[in-house]
């Protein structure tokens, strides 16, 4: 069965839906959304670095987001810029400094738009051990600091005050981020990641009254989304990446929708 | 736990943020079963001094030493952003794992039980003071810190939740420490008063506090002697949401 190409899509999509669910949801909640669309910046440079010393996309992805994330805290202790001017510092640097080196690479063929926009039907069953491995990983991970993180996310005086270790649990929060995104570039892209990140997010809160809730119909909302939107682009001819987010946002909308019109 | 064990001091401690000292040379120590309040003007560094003594932030000078880890703490001021959607029974069991019955007693010593299905959203201001208050007793703490907590809270229920402060110290034999701007209440119920302005201005006993110079010219001859015991007489009680019970 997974022979076929569009199976193997629609597995790997399904995983990476699982997976940006929950983290999705403390995108939101954290207002981290611009945040994660610097890691999915830097991850051009990530998979530049790869083809450069012949290593694995995933984990020289992952390495140059977790060193963004922390470069990031460091600049946010040497100056008083705003958050979000740095994220775009960092975000536009390392995707200029990704394209330059790229340059140098001219003995490689490069598939620009695979890499911003992921080619899904292009998936091996490496890369669906990979998501679904590394995605069982994460969540197993989320699952256990699940009450710090959250506590954090609510309130961080209050976490730290009352011994949750906020600092920690952000930092291996942010590490997290940097995962799911190393798993999910090949796939989606870096320009579309934030996209499945934060739609059915938003989508399921409009829709959701408590935490876990909104996580597991955030969860559901990806899934959907991924699911029509590999059809509708097998059916319509359009790129995978691209369609998945537009169901996504179609969902956003109707999400909007008050229950009594709702038929 | 006997009473008066030491549950926390700080020794001397200061916090820096550039250009200059937010406090500095505060010594205090909380024990259980009592009430140590922290008063003193805008600025004056009572916030501050009590997330020292809660330990997020780090004094740069000076020390903190902790007994205890059963801790609660009621922040001044928290602000939940409407995309988290929370319901009061979600944000009660924000970092203490509990039942719904020891939820709802909690909530019921507050006088806000009805609320437990709601919306953190939806509550006014002083309904969201009764349940943070609510959330930090059900932790059952050894120590309890109280950053202004009956702002927002309708005459009655101050004198409400004033009691409820009250009976935790007696009946859970906790240590609190208690930033208000109550004057009357600092007075008459609580064991130690400290008095900030950017430093210890004076401390002691309520009754020596009162009689301090630094503390009437702080606070001002006229107040700090018109300050006596305001009586509300009512001959009928309200419930928690204003409704005349007897």
């Amino acid at each position: 069965m997974l022979d076929d190409f569009f199976t193997r899509a629609l597995v790997a999509g399904i995983g990476i839906a699982i997976i940006t669910g929950p983290l999705g949801c403390l995108v939101i909640w954290r207002r981290l959304s611009y945040f994660g669309d610097t890691l999915a910046h830097s991850a051009l440079l990530g998979v530049t670095l790869a083809y450069a010393f012949s290593l694995n996309i995933a984990f020289s992805v992952f390495v140059i987001s977790a060193v963004i994330a922390l470069l990031l805290l460091n600049l946010q202790k040497r100056t008083r810029l705003a958050g979000d001017s740095l994220l775009g510092l960092l975000a536009h640097s390392t995707l200029a400094i990704g394209l330059v080196l790229m340059g140098f690479l001219s003995s490689i063929r490069f598939d620009i738009m695979g890499l911003l926009f992921g080619d899904i039907l292009a998936v091996t069953l490496q890369d669906i051990a990979l998501v679904w491995i590394g995605g069982f990983i994460i969540l197993g991970i989320l699952y256990f600091i699940w009450k710090s993180l959250f506590s954090a996310t609510v309130n961080y005086d209050l976490a730290s005050a009352e011994g949750m270790k906020p600092n920690i649990y952000n930092m291996i929060f942010t590490l997290l981020l940097a995962g799911v995104i190393a798993l999910s570039i090949k796939m989606i892209g870096t320009l579309l990641i934030t996209g499945l990140l934060i739609i059915p997010a938003a989508a399921s809160r409009n829709i959701t009254n408590n935490p876990k809730q909104m996580v597991f119909v955030a969860i559901l909302i990806g899934i959907l989304s991924v699911t029509i939107g590999l059809f509708t682009s097998l059916e319509l001819n359009t790129s995978s990446g691209p369609s998945i987010i537009v169901i996504a946002l179609i969902l956003f909308i109707i999400s909007l929708i008050p229950l009594e019109l709702r038929g | 736990m006997s009473k008066n064990n030491l549950l926390v001091s700080l020794e001397n401690a200061g916090i820096y943020k550039s250009p200059k000292w937010l406090i500095r040379g505060v010594s205090l120590e909380v024990k259980s079963g009592q009430i140590v309040t922290l008063i003193g003007p805008n600025g004056s560094g009572k916030t501050t001094t009590a997330k020292m003594v809660l330990n997020i932030l780090e004094p740069d000078e000076g020390s903190l030493k902790r007994y205890t880890n059963k801790i609660a703490y009621v922040p001044q001021k928290i602000n939940i952003d409407w995309t988290m959607p929370l319901r009061v029974v979600d944000f009660m069991r924000l970092t203490n794992n509990l039942s719904n019955n020891e939820i709802i007693e909690s909530l019921n010593q507050t006088g806000v039980e009805k609320l437990f299905k709601e919306q953190i959203h939806g509550l006014s201001g002083g309904e969201f003071q009764r349940v943070l208050l609510a959330r930090a007793i059900a932790k059952k703490p050894e120590l309890l810190v109280l950053d202004e907590p009956v702002q927002g809270v309708d005459f009655n229920g101050e004198i409400d939740l004033y009691n409820i402060i009250k009976n935790i110290s007696a009946n859970l034999n906790c240590g609190i420490l208690l930033v208000s701007h109550d004057l009357h209440f600092v007075m008459t119920a609580t064991d130690h008063v400290v008095c900030l302005n950017g430093h210890i201005c004076c401390s002691g006993k309520p009754s020596s506090v009162i009689k301090d110079k630094a503390y009437i010219e702080l606070f001002g001859e006229h107040r700090s002697k018109t300050l006596t015991y305001y009586q509300h007489d009512h001959d009928h009680t309200h419930a928690s949401d204003g409704s005349v019970s007897s």
